[in-house]
């Protein structure tokens, strides 16, 4: 409990200053006549009804960025695995996907699962899962990437060690190897998360009611693209440094288990 | 299937193998039968360890073949079982899987590959560690023992899988020297109890005392081959004797 306590205060010295002087900003920026915080002001009806309005995306984009990145692990081991063989073929269909998806841009790949595939696969398609779909597909490839790198970075003698006490393939991925990769790579998928949060405003293109088309909804009727904006870039700033501080925190405490 | 050529619990015949174009096996032929204690010798890079990493079957050689208790290894999966069942090995580098306590490090093996209750490999594990002199350490994690310590939990864990033949391949060569007394004792008592064992080492008092069979590698080949008596009072090759007057110096 006590080592709890220690480590929010520690976060709490780490990042106040930066949160508190963002915040000094809204006032600051009230007083100047450039400035129309009335919009988002929680002290009247209406502002409160838009600032919920705003912060009611984040709920989207939470799950549409949780999702997708779940998934994504999950594909992106299930291609780097193969991309690790000593047999060509397998090496191949690595390459091959990492390379392609690598190089379509996540905007594209979103308008053309939501629009395209539709019509090619003769389903239909929720904003969602056509969210989620595009942005794991995407993220995918370097998630394939980074579980090769990890798992290569694992000295030989481990693989030698489980084939000494007979574990068989699986096995030794799942107890040796992939717990030692993981940890290693942990800082990357750190990265991954929080570029999945971000990109996850792409999706905004096709009607998905995240934070980044909620925004620019309320621009349309309110006129007040300065403050709106402003508000949903301090959204994304308050979810990505929580994250980023869940991440490290889990870092330490794999660490510290060895 | 082939006929059994031998009663030799592991049989190496004309065993030759590659590295690109380096000969790091040549035409290596060798016979251990059950409670033997081989000890191979040589200069770096003589082929001593590639020779039981072959048995262990973690290179695979290309020509000749070795049998393990009379089944072919490196064909198919008799082979694969063969090993399985019947060698366990002891790494230079210990490696031990850094992320496990040394009670886990032991039960994964027996626990996955042997289908052996979690309980029931606890106990052997408990064991193992008792043998090497270690049981105190069991929740620990392998980074907070000392080499000498984690050497032994390495022995501990192949025996735990119950072996009829074990290799080491130098099990001092990394460690500190006022640790290595400590893992060649456990060594040694392994040899004591009956364990068949290839151990392949510098510790030339070591190999005095414990083998049974001395070997002395060069280039990829069986330079020499004696009882220990002979092999360190009179070796026949100019090679041999010349590796041991410059080991046995100091």
């Amino acid at each position: 409990m006590q080592i709890l306590q220690q480590k929010l205060c520690r976060l709490w010295r780490r990042y106040s200053p930066m949160m508190v002087g963002l915040f000094f900003l809204l006032p600051l920026g009230g007083c100047s006549q450039n400035w129309g915080w009335y919009v988002v002001n929680p002290a009247t009806p209406a502002g409160q009804r838009n600032l919920k309005f705003l912060i009611d995306g984040l709920y989207y984009t939470i799950a549409l960025s949780l999702t997708a990145i779940t998934i994504s692990i999950i594909v992106g081991l299930m291609i780097a695995l193969p991309g690790l063989s000593s047999r060509r073929v397998p090496r191949g269909i690595n390459r091959v996907y990492v390379e392609m998806v690598r190089a379509i841009p996540i905007l594209v790949l979103i308008l053309w699962v939501y629009y395209g595939l539709p019509q090619v696969a003769g389903i239909s398609i929720s904003v969602f899962w056509a969210g989620v779909l595009a942005l794991a597909v995407s993220d995918s490839a370097f998630q394939a990437e980074i579980f090769r790198a990890g798992i290569q970075s694992i000295n030989r003698g481990q693989y030698e060690a489980a084939a000494s006490i007979s574990l068989n393939y699986r096995d030794t991925m799942r107890f040796v190897i992939l717990p030692q990769a993981i940890k290693r790579i942990l800082p990357a998928l750190g990265n991954q998360l929080v570029y999945m949060l971000k990109m996850s405003s792409l999706v905004s293109v096709i009607g998905m009611q995240e934070l980044t088309r909620r925004a620019n909804e309320l621009v349309v009727t309110e006129y007040r693209p300065l403050e709106i904006y402003t508000v949903l870039v301090l959204e994304y700033l308050v979810v990505i440094l929580i994250v980023s501080a869940g991440v490290r925190w889990l870092e330490r405490r794999l660490n510290a288990a060895d | 299937m082939t006929p059994q050529p031998l009663s030799a619990f592991l049989s190496v015949q004309n065993v030759s193998k590659y590295f690109d174009n380096f000969c790091a096996l040549d035409d290596v032929s060798l016979d251990v039968s059950l409670g033997q204690k081989l000890v191979i010798c040589g200069p770096s890079g003589s082929g001593k360890s590639t020779l039981i990493r072959c048995v262990k079957q973690l290179e695979r050689h290309q020509s000749g073949k070795i049998y393990i208790d009379g089944t072919e290894v490196g064909a198919g999966d008799a082979g694969q079982a063969a090993i399985r069942e019947n060698v366990g090995m002891v790494f230079q580098q210990f490696n031990l899987f850094p992320h496990l306590t040394i009670m886990e490090n032991l039960t994964l093996g027996p626990v996955r590959a042997r289908g052996m209750p979690a309980a029931a490999a606890a106990e052997l594990a408990m064991h193992y560690l008792e043998r090497v002199r270690i049981p105190e350490q069991s929740h620990k994690y392998p980074s907070q023992l000392s080499g000498g310590q984690q050497q032994r939990v390495a022995i501990a864990r192949a025996l735990c899988m119950k072996p009829k033949l074990m290799l080491f391949d130098e099990p001092t060569s990394a460690l500190d020297p006022e640790m290595i007394a400590e893992v060649l004792d456990v060594i040694g008592e392994l040899a004591d109890a009956g364990m068949t064992m290839i151990c392949v080492t510098h510790e030339m008092g070591f190999a005095r005392q414990v083998a049974d069979m001395m070997l002395f590698m060069d280039h990829g080949k069986i330079v020499e081959m004696a009882p220990p008596r002979r092999f360190f009072s009179q070796p026949e090759s100019p090679r041999c004797k010349l590796f041991l007057s410059q080991i046995l110096r100091h």
